[in-house]
């Protein structure tokens, strides 16, 4: 993977001096908050309910084992002995001292890591499918080009001062694991008589105002790629709303000025500013691309894994829902759930991760990734190891058998740890995890993506959850809302509305009238909660939801 | 007609903690609801505010939130308080555990 060059290294403590200076001059009384705030959250740092909260950037999701062992090491040293993986692929600590974190941020620089621009009206950490240069179905591993949009938008002078906060998500595959549908810019690799290039889409956001993104151009070459996109910013930084900060992102100005409209102000910006890029971009793109250069894939027999399946019922269970197709022979791509039953959805104690950063540098080639989806994943793993992996992450309890499943639920901090938050969102995921544990159910239930936000910014994705929750504070109470049918895969769909919110109480008992009356329609085994839902429409689960009495009759 | 004045607490983040802190009677800052001031009048309020907001290397964006009397001192009247005094609800850390 990639290793920061001297530049970035040096570029890197130079930000960590100043922000160390700002922060003895936030302490010695001589920059207000006003002031510093600025300052810190271009740092990564915020003040939430109860304390500080400082976001790492880990960017398009990928690790090598020392950076997870120093992210265990920062946990325990200076924070409470966790850390929080959150929905933008990042990790979060809840709890440091204002004092510590210049430390906390020297320490990440130690192992090519920082908090720069993991906030603040800028464009922010870049995104990746977390199966990047493993999965089956990739035509081009997406990192390389996310490596190089961190390097061309870090501190890049234009970009500093943008209408609001600016997010790229980038996937080589047509399978939509990073829901590029859902971002500022979605970019997905795409083959055209044997070249490669890039279909880009533009103006997706979830957040108060949902809009699946629109294509802006259906390909773009390598070499057009850094101006074109410039383009894009430049012409939303010039027309973008910045009287009005919910209308700010590019989603509003798409939608105010249509597609066509921003095409066309974007090819005469990108004709003006094509020329200024001489190929140096090109250069390093080639460059990063080594260092993003596949294992080499050993040749073995899977036999182990074959008899492992058939003798051990948990490891089969855990090998059903946990792994997923690889491009290599005889490999499998590992998701390690950080999602056990009654856990909080994303947190790793320091010593699972270094368990994980453990597994990874003795069966998995040294890589470690983080998904949207909050689980970390091995994406490199021959089918031999499994056996061995699967026995390891049992003991310390990261052997749950859950991804795809009900219990695999996207949560935001909510209002136990975020400001901003209007309801709790943790405690409900617990919930839902935890009944339906105990009614046996998820595996029955199948694929099934709960995703939950405690306040309309959508940080939980409720919007593109088969079952999205939202919560919100009614008079004074929290009141859960559940729309239903969204989608965050290329099949792009924001979730519809049913009707009235249900209590934190109410909750739990709706979610299993929703699963229950799934369960009655579906049309076999193999029909999913989303399929059923577009087939049957809202109104059986309308119905599940609202109307008690039909409910009753049909059990 | 202007909302009748409900009564109010002080309270803030520490600067460098970033705990959820809380004014008392006598101008100290502290980690324990029970122990604010809780504040029955509208002018004494705005003063109680001013006075906090002029401590900006003690304590980071006060402000004024409902609360109620208990015999157990001041009690929060809105869930999101409740949460701040206490500290995260998905498990016991935090405030409650190093309080208790």
């Amino acid at each position: 993977m990639y290793d920061y060059s001297e530049f970035d290294a040096a570029f890197v403590a130079e930000r960590n001096r100043q922000f160390r200076a700002q922060v003895d001059r936030r302490v010695a009384g001589h920059l207000t908050e006003e002031e510093f705030k600025p300052l810190r959250l271009m740092n990564g740092l915020y003040l939430q309910l109860h304390a500080y909260m400082l976001r790492v950037a880990v960017p398009y999701g990928t690790l090598n084992p020392s950076q997870m062992r120093q992210l265990a090491y920062i946990a325990d040293r200076w924070d409470k002995g966790y850390g929080h993986f959150t929905t933008r692929q990042n990790i979060q600590y809840n709890w440091p001292k204002l004092q510590d974190v210049p430390d906390m941020l020297d320490a990440l620089a130690d192992v090519g890591m920082h908090a720069i621009q993991s906030s603040g009206n800028t464009i922010l950490n870049v995104t990746a499918d977390h199966f990047a240069g493993a999965a089956a179905d990739e035509i081009a591993d997406p990192r390389p080009v996310a490596e190089l949009l961190r390097q061309w938008s870090t501190d890049h002078p234009e970009f500093q001062f943008l209408p609001r906060k600016f997010k790229i998500a980038v996937t080589g595959s047509p399978n939509a694991r990073a829901v590029i549908k859902a971002h500022d810019i979605g970019l997905q690799i795409v083959e055209r008589d044997g070249d490669i290039g890039y279909r880009v889409v533009v103006g997706g956001g979830l957040g108060r105002t949902p809009m699946s993104g629109k294509v802006s151009s259906d390909f773009v070459t390598q070499d057009d790629l850094l101006p074109y996109l410039e383009a894009i910013v430049s012409v939303w930084n010039q027309i973008g709303r910045r009287d009005n900060k919910y209308k700010a992102r590019i989603k509003i100005t798409v939608h105010e000025h249509g597609i066509d409209e921003i095409r066309a102000r974007v090819d005469e910006r990108f004709a003006v500013i094509r020329p200024s890029f001489n190929g140096v971009d090109l250069a390093l793109f080639e460059e990063i691309r080594t260092a993003f250069a596949p294992p080499r894939f050993r040749q073995e027999s899977t036999a182990i894994y074959e008899t492992a399946r058939k003798t051990d019922p948990i490891f089969r269970a855990w090998a059903a829902t946990n792994l997923s197709a690889h491009r290599a022979e005889g490999y499998a791509l590992v998701q390690i759930s950080l999602k056990a039953h009654g856990a909080t959805p994303g947190d790793a104690t320091a010593e699972q991760m270094r368990v994980m950063a453990d597994l990874a540098e003795r069966y998995g080639h040294d890589e470690l990734r983080i998904s949207h989806e909050q689980n970390v994943i091995l994406p490199h793993v021959h089918k031999s190891d499994l056996p061995a992996i699967h026995s390891e992450l049992k003991k310390h309890g990261l052997a749950t058998s859950n991804i795809g499943l009900i219990s695999d639920i996207i949560a935001c901090p909510g209002m136990d740890y975020c400001a901003l938050a209007t309801a709790r969102s943790i405690p409900i995921a617990q919930e839902i995890a935890t009944r339906f544990d105990e009614l046996k159910l998820e595996h029955d239930v199948g694929p099934l993506k709960i995703k939950i936000s405690g306040c309309i910014n959508a940080c939980g994705h409720h919007h593109v959850g088969h079952i999205g929750i939202l919560g919100l504070d009614r008079a004074g109470v929290e009141n859960y809302q559940l729309p239903l049918g969204g989608d965050h895969t290329e099949s792009a769909a924001i979730g519809d509305r049913t009707g009235p919110g249900f209590s934190a109480e109410e909750i739990i008992p709706a979610i299993e009238r929703l699963v229950h009356a799934y369960l009655d329609i579906r049309h076999e085994r193999d029909e999913t909660f989303l399929q059923t839902y577009k087939r049957v429409g809202m109104e059986p689960f309308k119905a599940a939801l609202y109307d008690q009495d039909k409910a009753v009759a049909a059990e | 007609m202007p909302k009748a004045f409900t009564p109010k607490v002080v309270t803030a983040n520490a600067l460098i903690e970033g705990d959820v802190v809380y004014q008392t009677a006598d101008d100290r800052w502290t980690r324990e609801l029970a122990d604010a001031e809780l504040i029955i009048e509208e002018d004494l309020a705005k003063l109680r505010l001013a006075q906090a907001e002029g401590q900006p290397e003690e304590v980071v964006g006060p402000y004024l939130a409902d609360a109620t009397p208990s015999e157990d001192g001041p009690q929060p009247t809105h869930f999101r308080e409740d949460f701040r005094r206490t500290g995260p609800s998905n498990y016991f850390h935090g405030k409650q555990a190093e309080l208790s």
